[in-house]
């Protein structure tokens, strides 16, 4: 009798046999042996909360096969704070902090779409340079925000120098907003009728010299690293397409919806403060794939420095916030003259001002898309409600369809091209 | 309006309206224009039917689903009011869709409609314990693993039932009882000197514009629709004010206008240097 003759019988191609074993009886697997890889399971991971490339306190809890993933469950809420809930508990001033911290990477386009509400609500008029102030430090920010995005997105991807370089232009956006409002990152600079303060000429001037000669020359020559790298395009080019139907049903907005080729900008469609007067191109993508959303990303900081420069060139002397005194508070020099005026200062420094009861949804083109408010008030001197709309969650949300069949490595480069910050996505 | 808020298409209101009163029938409980911003009250059941009338009537074309906010009005039979945000990329026009629910009864979700709908109802569930029926995945999504209640509820109370704490003793993370190591405190502004809501004889006398404000951003029981629509039918009327500085003069020609005092006339001439004080004869160091 003889091993090999029944041999077959003995030895299925899924056997779990030890080789050792095989080699005594003499078995061959017949098979080649990967091919008999059917008892392999997908296996889960864990993608953060604590890993560079999250962006901040991002969960994925992904499904693999392989190296290709088959589903993500994004986990998010990790860094909630309950911002709504304590929005209520504060009158519609002290409300105003709250969204510098919402989005941190561009704290001055969050408290636009607040004090643009509390306008609606109050019917405020606004001073015309009151509107070009905020127009323009709201384009700062958007080059700011952008500037963290793309470097944190080809460092994502495995590039290094870009991000040091447009970290360098982050770090001169920031000292501008310092100077105009005392804070780095924290502005609080925007009011409900104006803005806090008039800023200085000289920094007017020192942004001017910056829009002409640094920020073209350090922008440029970092993108110019990446834009037509061919490791670069192989890391983006054709990574999670998202087609029109898709981005629309997913409710994208701002560069995600602009890559998928819908010429879709709240500033151009429904132009807020002076955005009416502003003349500037807004870019589409054509394949809507991670490299568009790059590109497009790359032409809205350039259309951003051009709305800045019309701005410099356009905004008028005059007063930067509404002479409502009942809504906004008095000048130092005011109260030291006026007794009706330190009343009105006490006031609104302690009760706030009423806003009149209605509901309005008002949205804003952040540097990340549609960033909403919805502003509940029952006529009070707190809000009743304030809903806000973050870019992060449906875009987000739409991680998992988008990163479906695509490689583990290519998660980095889908999520650094969706922009997401976790201070707005979980609030 | 006054306000620079942004302009989408508002002069489609009334056709706005008109239409979805065509297009949701009798789902419709009501249909309003406040502040500029289309408002329609829709039955609970008849929601998916209205939202994808809304979506798939030309003439309505509302394709994006923007947001779904919950209110909680505890006063209300029906406590939650769910309010759906949406918006059109071909109209460029917004609307607001409100349903009212209470804690016991699911509104039906509209996930079928927009996958994004998904997240956004996972959040109204967990802030307010609202649920949607049909929603595959009701999950809390932005409070801890664990979290019991629903905070955004009038009646939770800000500060929470529980904090976190590192025990050193059990060498992790525990939970227990919130202390607060001073009173929570809240303030009642609400003056009673301002915007009372009862009528004083004679007040029927008073112009309905009277009524209004003396200046926005003051207590008044009015509506913020009311108001703006008082301010943009005379807009035209009150001059905007030239001045940033509402309470000083801008000239002052005497010292009354200023409230500074008059100068006090010195008997003695002041010394040139004030550390130095003069003597008869040489001093000290002379």
């Amino acid at each position: 009798m003889s091993a090999h003759d029944d041999a077959p019988t003995m030895a299925p191609a899924t056997t779990a046999m030890d080789p050792h074993v095989e080699e005594v009886l003499g078995i061959e697997t017949p098979a080649h042996p990967t091919e008999g890889d059917v008892t392999i399971q997908n296996y889960t991971i864990n993608f953060g909360p604590q890993h560079p490339a999250a962006h901040g306190v991002l969960r994925l809890v992904m499904e693999l096969d392989g190296e290709v993933v088959e589903r993500i469950d994004p986990h998010v809420g990790l860094l909630h704070r309950g911002t709504e809930k304590l929005i209520e508990y504060k009158t519609y001033i002290q409300a105003l902090p709250y969204f510098d911290r919402l989005d941190y990477c561009s704290p001055m386009c969050m408290e636009h779409s607040w004090v643009l509400a509390v306008e609606k609500l109050l019917d405020l008029e606004v001073p015309i340079r009151a509107q070009y102030l905020r127009v323009f430090f709201a384009e700062l920010t958007r080059i700011c925000n952008h500037m963290l995005n793309l470097g944190s997105h080809v460092m994502d991807v495995g590039a290094m120098t870009p991000n040091l370089w447009l970290f360098e232009i982050r770090e001169d956006c920031m000292n501008f907003l310092e100077r105009a409002s005392g804070a780095r990152m924290h502005h609080n600079y925007m009011r409900p009728g104006g803005v806090h303060q008039d800023v200085p000429l000289k920094l007017l001037t020192d942004i001017a010299d910056w829009l002409d000669t640094r920020l073209p020359r350090l922008f440029e020559d970092a993108i110019s690293l990446v834009a037509d790298n061919r490791i670069f395009k192989q890391r983006n080019v054709d990574i999670a397409i998202v087609s029109r139907e898709d981005a629309i049903a997913w409710g994208f907005s701002g560069p995600m919806i602009r890559a998928a080729g819908i010429p879709w900008d709240l500033r151009k469609q429904q132009p807020y403060d002076v955005y009416a007067k502003m003349d500037f191109e807004v870019p589409v993508g054509t394949r809507g794939d991670c490299y568009d959303r790059f590109m497009v990303r790359v032409e809205e900081v350039r259309q951003s420095a051009r709305i800045m420069k019309q701005c410099l060139a356009e905004m008028p002397e005059g007063p930067i916030a509404s002479d409502d005194r009942k809504v906004v508070p008095p000048k130092r020099a005011e109260m030291k003259r006026s007794m009706e005026a330190l009343i009105h200062h006490f006031k609104l420094y302690t009760e706030g001002f009423h806003v009149p009861a209605g509901e309005v949804y008002v949205a804003t083109e952040s540097p990340k898309g549609e960033f909403g408010v919805y502003l509940v008030s029952d006529g009070t001197n707190k809000p009743y409600r304030c809903k806000i709309r973050p870019t992060a969650f449906s875009h987000l949300q739409a991680m998992d369809f988008m990163s479906r069949g695509h490689m583990l490595a290519d998660t980095t480069a889908i999520l650094g091209a969706m922009d997401i910050v976790f201070g707005e996505c979980d609030r | 309006m006054l306000a620079p808020a942004p302009a989408w298409a508002t002069n489609l209101n009334d056709a706005t309206v008109d239409a979805a009163r065509a297009a949701i029938g009798s789902a419709l409980i009501d249909a309003q224009i406040r502040v500029g911003e289309v408002q329609l009250y829709v039955h609970r059941d008849g929601i998916v039917a209205a939202l994808t009338a809304l979506r798939d009537t030309p003439g309505l074309e509302y394709q994006q689903l923007m947001e779904i906010a919950g209110v909680d009005y505890p006063a209300q039979a029906e406590r939650f009011d769910v309010v759906y945000n949406l918006l059109s990329l071909t109209r460029n026009h917004r609307i607001q869709v409100h349903v009212a629910t209470d804690e016991d009864h699911p509104i039906p979700s509209v996930t079928d409609i927009w996958p994004v709908a998904g997240w956004l109802e996972r959040e109204v569930f967990d802030l307010y314990g609202v649920i949607f029926e049909g929603n595959r995945d009701l999950r809390r999504i932005l409070t801890d693993y664990g979290f019991r209640g629903h905070p955004l509820r009038k009646d939770f109370p800000m500060t929470g039932y529980t904090e976190l704490r590192y025990s050193e003793e059990e060498k992790r993370v525990v939970t227990q009882p919130v202390s607060l190591a001073q009173d929570f405190r809240t303030f009642d502004f609400m003056s009673p000197w301002e915007g009372a809501e009862y009528a004083l004889p004679g007040d029927e006398k008073a112009a309905p514009g009277a009524a209004l404000p003396q200046e926005k951003g003051a207590q008044t029981p009015l509506s913020a629709d009311t108001i703006q629509k008082a301010g943009t039918s005379e807009a035209g009327k009150t001059p905007p004010k030239a001045s940033s500085e509402p309470y000083a003069k801008t000239t002052a020609d005497s010292t009354a206008d200023t409230g500074k005092g008059k100068a006090e006339t010195d008997a003695t001439p002041k010394p040139a240097d004030p550390d130095v004080i003069p003597s008869k004869q040489a001093g000290q160091n002379q």
